[in-house]
C-alpha cells in the first residue's frame, strides 16, 4: 500500500496519496460487495418515531431512482451515467474515480415500521428516506389512576 | 485579510473526506467533476492560492432531533481536496457549476498554451 512514487513530484501530491492510503486502510472488514461499501454511500439513523435513511447519490435524476419496500427490506436502485461533454481526439481522462453504471443497495428495516407512510426527498445529491414507525409501536406513557 | 487566512487554516486542520473526482482534459482546457453529496451551494468553498486549487464543502443534512446513528458510511461532516494546477491553466477564467451535489469546474488553458499546428514544409 505504501509504495514510493516512481517520480516524486511534490509534497502535496505525496500527502494526498498518503491520506488516501490511510482512508483505505481504515476499512478493516471490507464488504463482499465492494471495498468502500458501494454506491450510494448510506447513513442510517433512528428516532423513536422513524428510521431515517440517507443515500449519498449525487447527480442523479430523482425520478430515475427506484425505492421499494418489500418484506421489511428497503431497496434503492438506479443507474448513473457520467457525461463528460464534447470530446475530441485530444481528450484524455486523467482521473476516473466517480461511480458510474447501475447500482442497488439494500437495508433491512425493523418490524415496527409503517411501509405505507414512507416519504423520500432528494436534495443536494442526497436521497433522504423517512420510514415512520407504526403509532402503536411508539413508546407511550400510561397514566396511573 | 489576516483573519480570513487564520480562519481557513483552522478549517484545514479538521478531518475531512476525500471526494471522488474525474478529471478530463481536452485541447481547450481541463474539466474537473467532484462528487460532494449533502453540500448545499452556500457551504461550498473554492480557493486558488498560488497554483493550488482547494475544494472544500460542509455537509448539511436535515436530521430530526434526537436521532441516533445506527450505520454511517459518510462519517465526517466535510469534504476537502487540493490539486496543483499547472502554468498553462488560466486561473482567472475558471467557471464552476454545482448541481445536486456534483461540482463541475472548467479550467481553460491560457490562449497561447492552446495547441497550434506547426506546418512542416518539405522542400
Amino acid at each position: 500500500m505504501f509504495y514510493r512514487s516512481l517520480f516524486p513530484r511534490d509534497l502535496f501530491a505525496e500527502l494526498d496519496r498518503l491520506q488516501r492510503a490511510l482512508q483505505w486502510s481504515d476499512e478493516f472488514s471490507p464488504s463482499i460487495r465492494g471495498v468502500r461499501g458501494g454506491f450510494p454511500a448510506m447513513n442510517v439513523g433512528s428516532t423513536p418515531a422513524a428510521v431515517e435513511i440517507y443515500a449519498f447519490a449525487p447527480g442523479i435524476d430523482p425520478a430515475s431512482i427506484e425505492v421499494v419496500i418489500e418484506k421489511g427490506v428497503l431497496t434503492i436502485a438506479g443507474s448513473r451515467e457520467l457525461d463528460y461533454g464534447a470530446s475530441d481526439e485530444k481528450s484524455a481522462i486523467h482521473i476516473d474515480e466517480r461511480f458510474s453504471g447501475r447500482f442497488r443497495r439494500v437495508v433491512s428495516l425493523p418490524d415496527d415500521i409503517d411501509a405505507d407512510a414512507v416519504s423520500a426527498k432528494y436534495r443536494d445529491g442526497v436521497l433522504h428516506i423517512t420510514v415512520p414507525r407504526r403509532a402503536a409501536a411508539l413508546p407511550r406513557r400510561i397514566a396511573i389512576q | 485579510m489576516s483573519e480570513t487566512v487564520a480562519k481557513t487554516e483552522a478549517v484545514r486542520d479538521e478531518a475531512a473526506l476525500l471526494p471522488p473526482v474525474d478529471v478530463v482534459e481536452n485541447a481547450s482546457g481541463i474539466t474537473l467533476y467532484a462528487d460532494l453529496p449533502g453540500v448545499p451551494k452556500e457551504q461550498l468553498r473554492l480557493q486558488i492560492e498560488a497554483d493550488t486549487l482547494t475544494i472544500e464543502g460542509e455537509v448539511r443534512l436535515d436530521m430530526p432531533e434526537g436521532m441516533e446513528s445506527t450505520h454511517a458510511e459518510v462519517s465526517l461532516p466535510r469534504y476537502r481536496r487540493a490539486f496543483t494546477l499547472s502554468k498553462e491553466l488560466d486561473t482567472e477564467k475558471i467557471t464552476a457549476e454545482f448541481n445536486q451535489g456534483v461540482l463541475k469546474l472548467t479550467i481553460p488553458k491560457v490562449a497561447h498554451a492552446q495547441p497550434k499546428r506547426v506546418e512542416i514544409r518539405v522542400e
